[in-house]
């Protein structure tokens, strides 16, 4: 194996967590609620797919779990926010308080246990390519689950008829009202969906990543998918390529430090947050663009008028 | 069946003050319940947890120390969300006010004075503002969300202090550990009372919430925070400027959380170092909206929030419970009183589907 | 009706814990505050490991209650005064940020014995006790160079303080003694404990060509991909053989258990006296995991190498040693001064890295 291919590896690893949770927030974003949540339902999702795996011995039922218990955790944000119209931002960090404390009291009987690591799958044929077939086509359930994401949630949002709909509920929740479209059904849906994702992402941490179970594994991968959100001007595509830009910056520094290249370490772990912070500025800059593809309706409360 | 809300002609001012109690008494009805599960006594428990911590003087003057950032910060931010700016960033903000507020201290150290303490506690404050100017600058100018820059920058706050500290400020005497140099006595936040720990942050939380209490009761800026933060489009029309608010609110919770970590690292550690703060800025956001974005409301959430982390210590040692416990009350209290806010704007109606069926409505 | 009901539910709670209290009043309190969570796999599972050898040695004679997950900064100095005021004869501060805290609390309560781990600061009742990890590091850095055919082992290394530099100048002290050129990468992760950083700083440096992997972080995140890829990895602070059934070759296992029952038959005795220990293989403050997974005179030397520093045979940092910027450190034969090593800022030949001045 080559060095590049090596690296790459390393980086798709790194990103495909970012990716799977950003895309569950960017559909939620998109119906117009702010989930500040992730990182709680990351955590979540990651300590009861290792649990999970523990128990019954195989990281696809893992990754099941943690795709449920992501979607069930986010069924409590989803109450307060849409049925009982809390302000969605308190409501999200409060899930992540929540979950931080409850991962950690699950996950106590799980310290040290060996991981159980997804094996990857081969795509008969298509692993074959030179270069791109082991890059692409021998990787684990995440990865294909990851692309299938991106390319499912674009044409959702874009070619689908209740993607519209779930646009228009984040563009101007009462017009879309008035026309009949039930938006609170709609945006319920959304938040499950932005949970499960979230918790699929967390199951990724466990079962491939590092498989195994510690403490706040998710180490602040929750907030950046959020950035990751915003950075992809909520279009998945832009998700995907901003997701992999950070993985590499991730990876990046930690080889130039191996190479002896010098620079303070500080520095080098700032990176990814500086690169947030200069492509959120480039992509806001534009007022129009910014306009066009912010569900306008986000993170405010939505109560049916009678 | 269906939960429906009815908004309420008028705010619920029996709720307003129902409303946190009652979240209070859930989070002690399931906390008991949780302890239950984990095999202790909830009465035990909950006795260590809440009233334990209330019983000696040493311990009151521990809960002010804790409960003192948490307060200072909260107020400020309370001023940001309550006009819809979204300062996520206070841990940040904090972390910087402390580094510029230890300029004095650190680089200067032979310089002693009664001018020290009050000169560095301003530039504690101009630090924080400057670096939540940031966030400001960037949302006034090129329209960026500010809850993620502010987040952002939280993180290269941290690994500057980092650096700032393993660097540049070391100690040369303190045998290459990342501390910088103990702070004077003059360079010390002193205490308020010779009974204990508490130093002058306190007062300046309680001075903080004074202020901004009468602000908003009774200044004309005071109410324009409240209509821009409910309509811009209103505010506009009443001359007030939203973007100049972004300013003024930023600003200002930006220097109450530099005030903050200066005073945290003067009065409660004495030097400056990595672990100068374990999350306070984003603890505030919770004393914020636990208080509901009201100075008085803070000042007792602040207390309610420094109590759950006293009474968790003490419960470890008590009882036996792990530490985690702790954030767990705390989410849960988090997550009962936003609920039982609602009942403050809304009333809560179950409907059942029959019913709706007859009465006819817009198609669904 | 109900305020009733509560008060008396609090005051029997009350009278409840008098009588718990007076019950445990005859046994000596030697107490513990942890920085991490007891269940960390790494640094403070280590000391929790310790007390409960403590607890079950003393158990008759003592409690040892323990406070976990406090931060250091100004959560530690109350966590340490509660304890004080508890009633704790000894209490054990385990972590380097707890010194400060330790300090002021140790001056209020002068009744009240303390012993700070891995710190300088010492009092009439304070004393500090660390661990010759270093020792250990040399042995590995032996083992590392013998087993490595790159000639280059990869360093997870978490902050720049003294301790961890120190390793590093072990590792390397050990590695030359079998060959002279063998290099070292190092990658600062600026984390004592994040499994995903750690398994990162791993894969980049196995892919940058290191063929031998230690770390100076808590997680098994390093010896995971080691095992994956196929390469040797070393452990830290505990066993990691589960993680790496064939990638670990040793690891440097903290066991604080005889260190603490040393210390508190001490106070039992009344001998107890403040100090700077600084134990190392000989006391059994940290024990160097099977060595596994390599060639039987590997494993010969390793263990000559071990039998040397026990006796006081050998010492790793003994002259001639050059600084990285080439200047004289000790001479032929001259030994280290631990003030030196406890402090220590700078990075001896051979190794391939920028210290942050």
């Amino acid at each position: 194996m080559t060095m590049t291919i090596a690296i790459l590896l390393t980086v798709i690893t790194a990103a495909t967590p970012l990716v799977i949770a950003a895309i569950g927030e960017l559909v939620t974003e998109r119906s117009g609620v702010i989930n500040l949540g992730v990182e709680g339902m990351m955590i979540v999702g990651a300590v009861c797919a290792f649990a999970a795996a523990q128990m019954s011995g195989s990281p696809y039922v893992g990754a099941l779990a943690g795709v449920v218990a992501g979607a069930g955790y986010s069924l409590l944000f989803g109450f307060l926010t849409l049925t009982l119209v809390a302000n969605q931002v308190a409501t999200g960090l409060a899930l992540t308080i929540l979950g931080l404390g409850i991962s950690a009291m699950i996950g106590e009987n799980f310290v040290g246990a060996p991981g159980i690591k997804m094996q990857p799958i081969a795509i008969p044929g298509l692993s074959q390519i030179p270069f791109l077939g082991p890059l692409l086509f021998r990787q684990d359930l995440f990865f294909y689950l990851s692309m299938a994401l991106i390319i499912g949630v674009n044409w959702f949002l874009f070619k689908s008829r209740s993607g519209l709909k779930l646009r228009a509920i984040g563009d101007n929740h009462a017009s879309a009202h008035a026309l009949g479209i039930h938006v609170l059904r709609t945006r319920y849906l959304a938040v499950l969906f932005g949970g499960a994702c979230c918790g699929l992402a967390g199951a990724q941490l466990s079962l491939v990543y590092t498989p195994q179970w510690v403490e706040n594994m998710s180490a602040g991968r929750g907030w950046i998918a959020l950035a990751l959100v915003v950075f992809a001007s909520w279009r998945p595509w832009r998700l995907l390529a901003g997701g992999y830009l950070f993985g590499a910056v991730t990876i990046g520094q930690m080889h130039a430090q191996a190479l002896g290249l010098g620079i303070p370490s500080q520095l080098l772990s700032a990176m990814p947050y500086v690169a947030t912070i200069v492509v959120l500025i480039a992509i806001s800059h534009n007022r129009r663009t910014t306009l066009i593809n912010t569900p306008a309706s986000l993170g405010k409360p939505f109560v049916p008028e009678r | 069946m269906r939960i429906e809300l009815e908004k309420r002609p008028q705010v619920s001012k029996l709720f307003s003050y129902l409303s946190p109690l009652l979240a209070l008494g859930l989070t002690i009805f399931f906390g008991a319940i949780m302890f239950a599960l984990l095999g202790k006594d909830p009465v035990e428990a909950l006795y260590s947890f809440f009233v334990e911590p209330l019983l000696e003087v040493w311990s009151l003057h521990e809960l002010l120390i804790k409960a003192a950032p948490l307060i200072l910060i909260a107020i400020g931010l309370s001023v940001c969300y309550q006009s819809n700016n979204w300062n996520i960033g206070a841990e940040g903000q904090f972390t910087i006010g402390a580094i510029t507020g230890s300029i004095l201290p650190v680089m200067f150290h032979e310089w002693h004075s009664v001018a020290v303490l009050p000169l560095m506690l301003v530039m504690g404050m101009i630090g924080g503002a400057l670096y939540a100017g940031i966030p400001a600058l960037l949302k006034t100018r090129f329209n960026t969300n500010e809850i993620l820059t502010s987040l952002m920058l939280v993180y290269i706050a941290q690994l500057f202090l980092d650096w700032m500290v393993r660097g540049p400020w070391r100690d040369p005497n303190g045998h290459n550990f990342p501390v910088t140099v103990s702070f004077s006595r003059e360079a010390v936040l002193p205490e308020v009372l010779a009974s204990g720990r508490a130093h002058w942050e306190i007062i300046f939380a309680l001075v903080a919430a004074l202020l901004v209490w009468l602000m908003r009761r009774y200044t004309l800026k005071g109410f324009e925070i409240a209509v821009l933060g409910q309509s811009e489009r209103a505010g506009r029309f009443a001359g007030f400027s939203s973007k100049r608010m972004v300013w003024f609110s930023m600003l200002f919770s930006g220097a109450l959380a530099g005030l903050a970590g200066i005073s945290e690292a003067s009065g409660s550690i004495g030097n400056l170092q990595p672990s100068l703060s374990p999350g306070y800025g984003f603890t505030a956001i919770i004393v914020a909206f636990l208080g509901r974005l009201n100075p008085l409301g803070i000042v007792a959430a602040g207390l309610v929030l420094a109590l759950t982390y006293l009474g968790g210590e003490g419960a470890q040692l008590a009882i036996g419970v792990s530490d985690k416990v702790t954030r767990v009350f705390q989410g849960l209290l988090l997550f009962f009183v936003l609920s039982c806010d609602t009942l403050i704007h809304y009333k809560l109606r179950i409907v059942w589907a029959k019913a709706r069926a007859l009465g006819g409505g817009p198609a669904q | 009706m109900k305020k009733l009901a509560l008060a008396l539910a609090a005051s029997a709670a009350t009278l409840f814990s008098f009588a718990v209290s007076a019950e445990a009043a005859d046994k000596t309190k030697v107490c513990f505050i942890y920085v991490g969570s007891k269940t960390d796999g790494g640094w403070t599972q280590a000391h929790e490991l310790g007390r409960q050898q403590l607890e079950k040695e003393l158990g008759d004679k003592i409690e040892a209650p323990f406070l976990e997950s406090v931060p250091e900064g100004p959560d530690a100095e109350r966590a340490i005064e509660r304890m004080a005021r508890s009633g704790c004869a000894l209490i054990f501060t385990t972590s380097f940020g707890f010194m400060d805290p330790t300090i002021k609390v140790a001056e209020k309560f002068p009744d009240v014995k303390f012993e700070h781990a891995t710190g300088f600061k010492t009092a009439a009742n304070v004393g500090t006790y660390n661990s010759r990890f270093y020792e250990g590091r040399y042995i590995i850095g032996q083992i590392a160079a013998k087993m490595s055919k790159t000639g280059t082992a990869g360093y997870i290394a978490s902050f720049p303080i003294p301790e961890v530099v120190m390793g590093i100048n072990a590792f390397e002290q050990g590695a030359k003694s079998v060959n002279k050129d063998f290099k070292m990468k190092v990658i600062w992760v600026n984390t004592w404990f994040d499994a995903g950083k750690e398994a990162d700083a791993a894969k980049a440096l196995i892919d940058q060509g290191v063929d031998i992997l230690t770390q100076h972080t808590d997680t098994t995140g390093p010896m995971q991909v080691a095992q994956e890829r196929g390469i040797k990895a070393f452990g830290q602070a505990s066993d990691m053989i589960s993680a790496g059934p064939t990638a670990q070759l040793t690891a440097i296992e903290d066991t604080w258990g005889a260190y603490y029952i040393k210390r508190v038959n001490a106070l039992l005795a009344g001998t107890w006296k403040a100090e700077q220990s600084w134990d190392g293989l000989k006391d059994g403050i940290l024990t160097m995991a099977p060595y596994t997974n390599m060639p039987d005179d590997v494993k010969a030397m390793a263990e000559d190498t071990q039998r040397k520093i026990e006796s006081g045979e050998l010492h790793p940092f003994t002259g001639p040693i050059n600084k990285q910027d080439g200047s004289v450190w000790l001479k032929e034969g001259e030994v280290s001064e631990d003030a030196t090593l406890l402090g220590m800022n700078f990075y001896i030949e051979g190794v391939d890295d920028k210290l942050p001045q």
